[in-house]
């Protein structure tokens, strides 16, 4: 890097790209070629920084100005104004939600004061399509000291000592895994990357794959030398295209550098990697199902024992782990295993990688240290509610976890405190409500996922999650007793306590979990026949506050059903009985006329 | 050995290490209910997805139920198979199951002979609640010509893939769809016509429930039996007579030959005669054949192809046709006992008692669900007259003959009619595996060497095991055979036989595992093996006590060649008897749009 004087990083990550970062970047290049600057500048095409929320994201290193929100047509400015000029462009600079100050340097934003980027280290610093800076960056020297100066067991040991526990949701020590597959004996063992990221607005393993591929093909021939493999397979859902196309990409340069293939650096360790699509189904995350759709069969779990390490693809020992375990195995083998384990809590050790989304002021992904508070997580990072709406609940681990409360906002993040909350880590989803939200909706909402994603395998789970999603539309209906709370707890007692895999175990969570925490809400739609949030179409009814009303006949015109009555100037009124409750009555007004009680 | 101790419900046992819960409960009387789970022990055929999980235990420090029938025991574990939670859990699940269930009990063909239906009376269910709104998970309903399916009663057990694709290798039902829609199913929406489906009908011996079930012909008979213008002959197979008493109380294995003739001539059928006749007949022409194609081979003929492979069994037809295409020239060209029945009733036997093949009905008992296929097959009819009318399966017949208020156990024995009916030992074996190799080496040997043989009891070739070799001395000829029951089996020495491998003169295959007494048509096993070796022990029961047990002595087969067919593998008896195979591979096509 070091003939340019700057550099200009474009995030090239998924919703960056489809905000037209490309152009961007193209455009940038002109403006530089027209400018005679080309070789003082380099423009690079990076993965994903995380601030999703508010991008296409260009940063001016090294003085780390953080633009947003760039648009093609911007490039103009942020050549001639900052690099020409040494004037920051104000007006593409990130604007404290509070203070509404400017802040030009990322590092000093509340989303990435409290982080700590370990998976994330290279996203949004590289040019993920260049195996050379991943090198730079010191990219495949943990392999290259593994292979040659590490016996297998010195590798697992510092694993193993590390306390890394596995990224895909269960939370099992990754060691221990690798040890039990180096332990089963075979001629041929796999290693194998899960990165079917299935959970609803998660993309931790999208990003790590789009902005780092390097870190997980390096950290899987690690594996592959310390357990005994020769083979890799990542599993990964078609609908990642950009993260395919970049892993392709860079098994490639990876191929032609000799650092996968035959005889790798000359140690006579022989790795590679191939790739596996997936079509989506949320069911193949689990690694039985995710074998079986590697091998042809229908992605359906079956039950463990045995387990992978014993025998997984084609019969033979096999370790999957998830995208963002092995991201951080490089920078563990060689910062060493005390490093790690001095970060994060007791139990759980290192950084953890979570997409924060919903109602939250900054959208994006987050890399923080375990035992971060939610607090932290949701205020300080997350920068608060939107719209300075009150805090309500958020929902962890994916469909399939928990929501937690106000009450819980000061808990330290971990794997075993968030189970013990009624939630789990997952895959590190985190969705944040505000008092607009109706959590028997939120149930149902995550309910219809996990009865549309059962493989049907198991009745619990097939059978089961289709009655719990039934039942609570009967409460949202306003038809629900007292007794359907108590079915309700009990359906979702068992169906986590019978299902087979972890699908079925966990998907009753969301109901169990508002059902604790805001058994008030449950209450008020059985008894009272009410949605306190207002958002359950069957327990509400639009009403025209006699005061307010003009009659300007404005509601009256937008109804399409002709559900409003009332002449010119005179009170209008709304048929309930008509009413289809769409709210386009309520938007139009300008009076602040209708209300919904 | 190594066994392992455990506790369960407070008892002691000791276990083969490997051993799972649930058969360690019952080496101990402890009977956990099970629904999805079936092992067929001597067949060695098993299944346990662990979908159902009706089975569930509570095994201590496990955070969540164990289901019995998959978990293998641990030393010092402690099982509970009766606590509160258990109870609780057992009884929720199977709500969710009978939840998505349609209600039609007291019109179901299952209705008293359904495990479903069994459970949730042993589980003590007297309401499933929130039914009024809890939809039914359905799929398109398919009847082919032997096998109906009405998947809205499917609980998803996969025993019946388990059935099809390991066990038969045949590969038509699979799970398709998912969650609440899931169903076992056809590839590509197709139905079951329209698939690798050979009609073994093994799907609707293990199905639980009402969801698969055999095309029910009884209408068509009982229709033709009102017509006076009509003459109904019925032929029964070996194995029916081995099975039927079951669905009238009896114990399995006991023989109810002569009161099967009597109810049969109670409902009205005009002749009642035995398709043993015909596997006698079968075993004069392929016998025949065998010898013809062995002493060709012998003199160096290359066009004479052996292994010879038998062909008396339609689904084994119909998976050769399917999966060997290539080896079409490979097997006999016999007809099947039940067709060769057909064509010499709808001929000889017309002509002797004056009835135009028209009039002439001719109706098969069947312990098999693929033979209802068979009949409908075009080269077995003449003018759009079909040989053999209608088959009935064993369940069917039961069901008729109850209709008809006749108590089985009660009836006289009857006498099958002359001269269809006149059968050797040799055919009565025809029902079990290994039994027509058996019956075919009985003939072949006196014709080959020329010379009496005195043992009779081929026991070398008897059995349940899946593939068996046996190394028969024919006066110095050392005559190879191979039996193979299960279509998997069979898929084994097919290809072999492709490869150029098989060392085999001769191979007999049946597609149902244990051969035509373990048949689709039969009364329903519900997974005990033991009944299934008990109408063996029937059949060769049967076999020992006939006077005559090698097919060519049977004097009606040596009157009709002398009176009709001239001598066997003559043109009459290959016009007649012998039949041709097609290329039947599916070609899938999938529709672009």
């Amino acid at each position: 890097m070091s003939k340019y004087n700057m550099h200009i990083l474009v995030c090239g990550g998924t919703s960056c790209h489809s905000s037209e970062s490309d152009a961007i970047v193209c455009n940038l290049r002109d403006e530089l070629e027209a400018k005679g600057l080309t070789d003082k500048v380099q423009v690079i095409l990076t993965g994903c920084f995380g601030f999703c929320e508010k991008g296409p994201i260009v940063k001016i290193m090294p003085d780390n100005t953080y633009y947003v929100q760039v648009k093609p047509e911007d490039a103009q400015a942020i050549i001639e104004e900052h690099i020409i000029k040494g004037r920051k462009v104000t007006r593409l600079l990130f604007k404290d939600p509070e203070t509404k100050e400017p802040i030009a340097d990322s590092k000093q934003t509340g989303l990435f004061k409290k982080q700590l980027r370990i998976v994330l280290r290279n996203c949004g610093f590289i040019n993920p399509e260049n195996i050379d800076e991943y090198i730079a960056r010191d990219g495949y020297m943990a392999l290259g000291k593994a292979i040659s100066e590490m016996t297998p067991q010195d590798v697992i040991k510092i694993i193993k000592d590390s306390g890394q526990r596995g990224r895909g949701g269960a939370g099992f020590p990754t060691g221990l895994k690798w040890e039990i597959a180096s332990k089963n004996k075979s001629d041929e063992k796999y290693v194998v990357c899960n990165a079917d990221e299935g959970d609803p607005g998660a993309f931790m393993d999208r990003s790590v794959l789009e902005g780092d591929p390097h870190s997980v093909l390096e950290a899987m021939a690690i594996c592959g030398y310390s357990i005994g493999a020769s083979k890799g397979l990542i599993y990964i859902r078609a609908e990642y295209p950009l993260a395919i196309q970049r892993l392709k990409v860079a098994l490639q340069q990876a191929r032609e550098y000799g650092l996968l293939g035959n005889n790798i650096l000359g140690t006579g360790f022989s790795f590679d990697i191939s790739l596996r699509y997936g079509a989506g189904a949320f069911v193949c995350g689990e690694e039985t199902a995710l074998i079986h759709s590697m091998e042809g069969l229908r992605g359906e779990p079956t039950i463990k024992p045995p387990f992978p390490a014993e025998a997984g693809f084609r019969g033979k020992p096999t370790n999957v782990n998830n995208v963002e375990t092995f991201a951080a195995i490089p920078v563990i083998i060689l910062k060493g295993a005390e490093w790690y384990s001095s970060i994060g809590t007791a139990k759980s050790k290192g950084t953890k990688v979570f997409a924060l989304a919903g109602k939250i002021n900054n959208v994006g992904l987050i890399e923080v240290p375990m035992g971060t508070t939610l607090r932290e997580v949701i205020f300080e990072i997350g920068g608060g509610i939107r719209k300075g709406k009150k805090f309500k609940a958020v929902q962890t681990g994916g469909p399939s976890g928990g929501c937690l409360t106000e009450k819980h906002l000061d808990l330290p993040i971990d794997f075993d405190n968030l189970v013990s909350a009624g939630s789990m880590m997952g895959s590190g989803g985190m969705i944040v409500m505000d008092e607009d939200d109706c959590m028997v909706s939120v149930a149902k909402f995550y309910l219809e996922f996990t009865v549309e994603e059962s493989c049907g395998k198991c009745s619990p789970c097939r059978i089961g999650n289709k009655r719990l999603h039934e039942l609570l539309n009967h409460i949202t209906d306003g038809k629900g007793t007292m007794g359907d709370i108590d079915r309700l707890r009990n359906m979702s007692n068992v169906i986590k306590d019978t299902a087979l895999c972890g699908l079925g175990q966990t998907s009753p969570n969301p109901v169990l979990s508002t059902i604790d925490n805001f058994m008030d809400e449950y209450v008020a739609h059985v008894r009272d026949k009410k949605c306190p949030a207002g958002k359950c179409k069957n327990l509400m009814e639009y009403f025209i506050v006699a005061e307010n009303c003009v009659g300007c006949t404005a509601c009256a015109r937008v109804c399409p059903v002709n559900a409003i009555s009332g002449q010119r100037k005179e009170v209008h009124q709304i048929n309930p009985a008509v009413c289809i409750k769409c709210g386009a009555c309520m938007e139009k007004c300008k009076f602040d006329a209708i209300i919904i009680r | 050995m190594e066994t392992i101790k455990l506790t369960i419900d407070n008892k002691e046992v000791e276990v083969e290490k490997g051993t799972t819960i649930l058969k360690a409960s019952r080496q101990i009387g402890i009977e956990i209910p099970t629904l999805c789970y079936l092992h067929l022990e001597d067949l060695n055929i098993e299944n346990k997805p662990g979908g159902c999980r009706i089975c569930v235990v509570e095994v201590q420090g496990r955070r969540n139920l164990a289901p019995a029938c998959s978990t293998k025991c641990d030393q010092g574990m402690v099982v509970r198979t009766h606590t509160t939670r258990v109870l609780n859990a057992r009884r929720t699940v199977m709500e969710f199951i009978l939840s998505d269930h349609p209600k039609d009990c007291l019109v179901c063909s299952k209705s008293g002979n359904c495990e479903l239906q069994d459970m949730a009376h042993r589980l003590g269910i007297r309401e499933i609640p929130g039914s009024e709104y809890a939809a039914v998970s359905t799929y398109k309903p398919d009847t082919s010509p032997s096998i109906k399916r009405n998947l809205d009663k499917c609980i998803m057990c996969r025993r019946c893939e388990m059935m099809c694709n390991e066990v038969q290798t045949v590969g038509a039902l699979s799970a398709v769809n998912r969650g609440f829609m899931a169903a076992v199913a056809p590839a590509f929406e197709q139905n079951l016509e329209h698939s690798t489906c050979t009609y073994c009908g093994q799907c609707v011996a293990v199905c639980p429930t009402g969801a698969l079930t055999e095309v029910d012909n009884t209408p068509e008979v009982l229709r033709a039996l009102a017509d006076p213008t009509k003459t109904v002959v019925v032929q029964t197979a070996p194995a029916v007579r081995a099975a039927l008493g079951e669905l009238f109380g009896m114990e399995p294995g006991t023989l109810v030959t002569g009161k099967m003739v009597t109810a049969l001539r109670a409902l009205g059928f005009d002749y009642i005669f035995d398709t043993d006749f015909a596997a006698d007949l079968t075993i004069m022409e392929e016998g025949t054949e065998l010898l013809g194609r062995l002493t060709r081979h012998l003199n160096g003929d290359k066009t004479a192809r052996l292994p010879i492979l038998t062909s008396c069994c339609p689904g084994w037809v119909n998976f050769f046709e399917e999966y060997f295409p290539d080896l079409k020239d490979v097997p006999s060209t016999s007809k099947s006992p039940q067709q060769m029945f057909g064509a010499i009733a709808k001929t000889y036997f017309a002509d002797k008692i004056k009835v135009d093949r028209k009039d002439l009905v001719v109706v098969s008992i069947m312990p098999c669900l693929a033979k209802k296929y068979e009949c409908q097959r075009d080269e077995f009819s003449t003018d759009g007259n079909r040989d053999v009318d209608f088959s009935l399966s064993t369940r069917e017949l039961a069901a008729f003959i109850k209709q008809a208020n006749i108590d089985l156990n009660n009836l006289e024995e009857g006498e099958f009619d002359a001269p269809l009916g006149e059968s050797t030992g040799a055919g009565v074996i025809f029902g079990t595996t290994g039994g027509v190799i058996e019956a075919a080496c009985r003939t072949a040997y006196e014709i080959y060497t020329g010379k009496k043989l005195d043992r009779l009891d081929f026991t070398e070739l008897r059995g349940l095991e899946g593939v068996r070799a046996a190394t028969l001395d024919f006066n110095g000829l050392k005559l190879n055979i191979g039996i193979a029951h299960g279509l998997g089996n069979a898929r084994k020495l097919l290809d072999d036989v492709r490869s150029g491998k098989s060392q085999f003169h001769a191979i007999e295959v049946m597609a149902c595992p244990g051969g035509c007494i373990g048949g689709g048509g039969q009364p329903l096993h519900h997974g005990n093996s033991e009944i299934i070796k008990a109408r063996a022990a029937a059949i060769y029961n049967e076999d020992r006590k006939k006077p005559l047990r090698k097919s060519h002595e049977n004097p009606f087969i040596i009157k009709l060649y002398e009176e009709f067919l001239g001598k066997p593998n003559s043109e009459k008896a290959h016009h007649l008897l012998h039949t041709r195979y097609f290329d039947k591979k599916k070609k899938i096509i999938v529709k672009q749009n």
